[in-house]
């Protein structure tokens, strides 16, 4: 019955009004877009900020640091400044390659948008229990660590006393000060890698303050308990991340929360067919955060998962300016090349960039990559083919800090078309971690 | 006395060593830049953070973020949590209204990090 519904068109349709949505929808408006949409699954805008209620958040946008409810808020009333159509409570069902948006919600029933240009951002998700494989049983009090935080902090509910937290993850790290704070023990963070994948800050600020034992190299291997979690089994890994028999150790604990890792949320993604990258498992995008999709966009954790919103923000931006664009029938025109992941690189985005036409002066390209371990006075290499022309030092990079690296103008208008790498060339320093 | 500190500058996370005499510096070692000095003095002597949380309103389904208006000592953070938890706030509440005035004698207030029951957060909410 519905298809005989036509659809309502829209300029530019944002799904998702969390930071990267938004951002996407105050820089589409402000780029020219006329008829704009935002649809948002919750019933309210902020997304993952809105239980983020710790400090640290703008540093680089604000230059000042803010609660995640803050930053959100901010982005909130330009939206409503700008007039911007947000719709809370809005599930979107299905997205096409040719642009056609299929959404749902309590108010209007079922609804249907044939959209200039989409925008994806959606966010990410937690990796669950499930994808872990930890023996045991299957009884209540292990939760993500996002999970938990929005029991406590939107909710107003105490998961649990007595907390193990599996992976050091940012959320877990903030999750620990957090039942902490709130009169809870916090018994270990245990870490299967021999680093923590959280913010520096994070582990001194959240595990130091507190005396709560970060046990890198372990890892839960059984989990007890009836109805509800009585404790788990802790061991020992070796470097293949097996564990070390003999090395179990038995904690009484109600509570277990993972913080193991972020998927991007690309469900609607793939349903428009848009081509996923393995590394970043988010779209394969060009400069303009375009997929290879026409008019389909992504940007935000959907695309790769960040540490920092500020850097969301920026982002968003570009794709909010980029998709207002096509929706007006622009077209990027030019060649596009490949970026490559090189040695010890992790999903550098974006996967494409144009090369400069004769006609405009290039505009600096950021690429975000991963990685792939600790390196300390590392080099990172850009290769034109098989060519060097561009390295820069850094002291330390880690898996989790998202690391950086600008293409310059006079870089961009000097490529000779084949395809990029990125490297980084570990043989000046090692592979390591100093704790 | 000598102090050992991790500083938070920069994902290098500098080990420092911090010697402190009559509660001043004497000296900081292990550090890779400036940052680390100025980092270290104010930790080994008198550290400070800020406190968020959460608050019940009245009447509300979800309950109030706070945070203290600035950092406070590192030794007032429990002090300072019990006194926030001890709050029963009333609707409306607006961004930035102070819910708590000179937590623990400290000199800052617990101010409020969202608005509950003032301004309609969507046109449907009206």
């Amino acid at each position: 019955m519905c298809d005989a519904v036509s659809p309502q068109k829209v300029d530019v349709l944002i799904i998702g009004a969390g930071p990267a949505g938004l951002a996407a929808a105050i820089a589409a408006k402000e780029a020219g877009a006329e008829s704009l949409l935002v649809l948002e699954r919750e019933d309210e805008m902020g997304g993952i900020l809105r239980q983020c209620i710790h400090n640290g958040f703008g540093l680089h946008r604000f230059k000042v640091e803010l609660t995640g409810p803050e930053y959100a808020q901010r982005d909130v009333l330009r939206v409503h400044e700008l007039g911007i159509d947000v719709r809370c409570g809005v599930t979107v069902l299905d997205v096409t390659s040719d642009r056609l948006v299929t959404a749902i919600s309590k108010q209007a029933g079922l609804t249907r948008y044939q959209a200039g240009a989409v925008i994806l951002a959606m966010g990410c998700r937690e990796r669950p229990r499930g994808a872990l494989a930890i023996p045991g049983t299957r009884c209540a009090g292990i939760f993500s660590a996002g999970t938990a935080q929005k029991f406590i902090n939107l909710e107003g509910y105490m998961p649990g006393k007595k907390v193990v937290i599996l992976g050091s993850g940012d959320i877990g790290l903030i999750m620990a000060r957090r039942m902490t704070l709130q009169g809870a023990t916090v018994l270990a963070c245990v870490e299967i890698m021999p680093y923590s994948s959280g913010l520096n800050r994070n582990i001194v600020q959240c595990l130091h303050d507190y005396d709560i034992p970060l046990l890198l190299s372990h890892t839960v291997v059984d989990i007890h308990g009836r109805e509800r979690l009585t404790g788990v089994t802790i061991a020992q890994v070796d470097h293949q991340r097996q564990p070390i028999t003999g090395t179990e150790t038995y904690v009484e604990c109600d509570t277990l929360l993972l913080s193991v890792g972020l998927i991007p949320e690309n469900e609607l993604s793939k349903k428009a067919d848009v081509p996923m990258n393995q590394a970043t498992q988010g779209a394969v995008v060009d400069d303009s955060l375009q997929t290879d999709v026409p008019g389909i966009f992504a940007c935000g954790n959907v695309l790769h998962v960040h540490d920092l919103v500020d850097f969301v923000s920026a982002e968003s931006f570009k794709a909010g300016k980029a998709a207002a664009a096509y929706a007006r029938g622009e077209r990027r025109k030019g060649k596009m090349i490949r970026v490559l992941d090189g040695e010890g690189v992790r999903g550098a985005t974006p996967q494409r960039i144009g090369l400069p036409q004769t006609d405009d002066e290039p505009e600096p390209i950021q690429v975000l990559f991963r990685p792939a371990c600790v390196y300390e006075n590392a080099v990172v290499r850009v290769l034109d083919g098989q060519k060097e022309i561009h390295r820069v030092k850094r002291r330390i990079l880690a898996p989790g800090e998202m690391a950086d690296l600008t293409l310059s103008p006079k870089l961009l208008g000097a490529l000779s078309g084949q395809d990029i790498t990125i490297h980084i060339d570990a043989s000046e320093g090692v592979c390591a971690w100093n704790s | 006395m000598e102090q050992l500190i991790t500083c938070i500058n920069c994902p290098i996370g500098c080990r420092m060593t911090v010697d402190v005499e009559d509660g001043k510096v004497v000296s900081v070692t292990g550090n890779s830049c400036k940052r680390g000095i100025t980092y270290a003095a104010q930790e080994s002597i008198a550290p400070k953070r800020m406190v968020t949380a959460v608050v019940y309103v009245r009447g509300s389904r979800m309950p109030l973020s706070v945070k203290t208006s600035e950092p406070i000592a590192k030794k007032l953070i429990f002090p300072c949590m019990q006194a926030i938890k001890a709050l029963m706030l009333e609707a409306p509440i607006c961004m930035g209204d102070v819910v708590l005035r000179d937590v623990c004698g400290s000199g800052v207030d617990v101010v409020a990090t969202k608005s509950i029951g003032t301004v309609p957060l969507t046109p449907e909410q009206a």
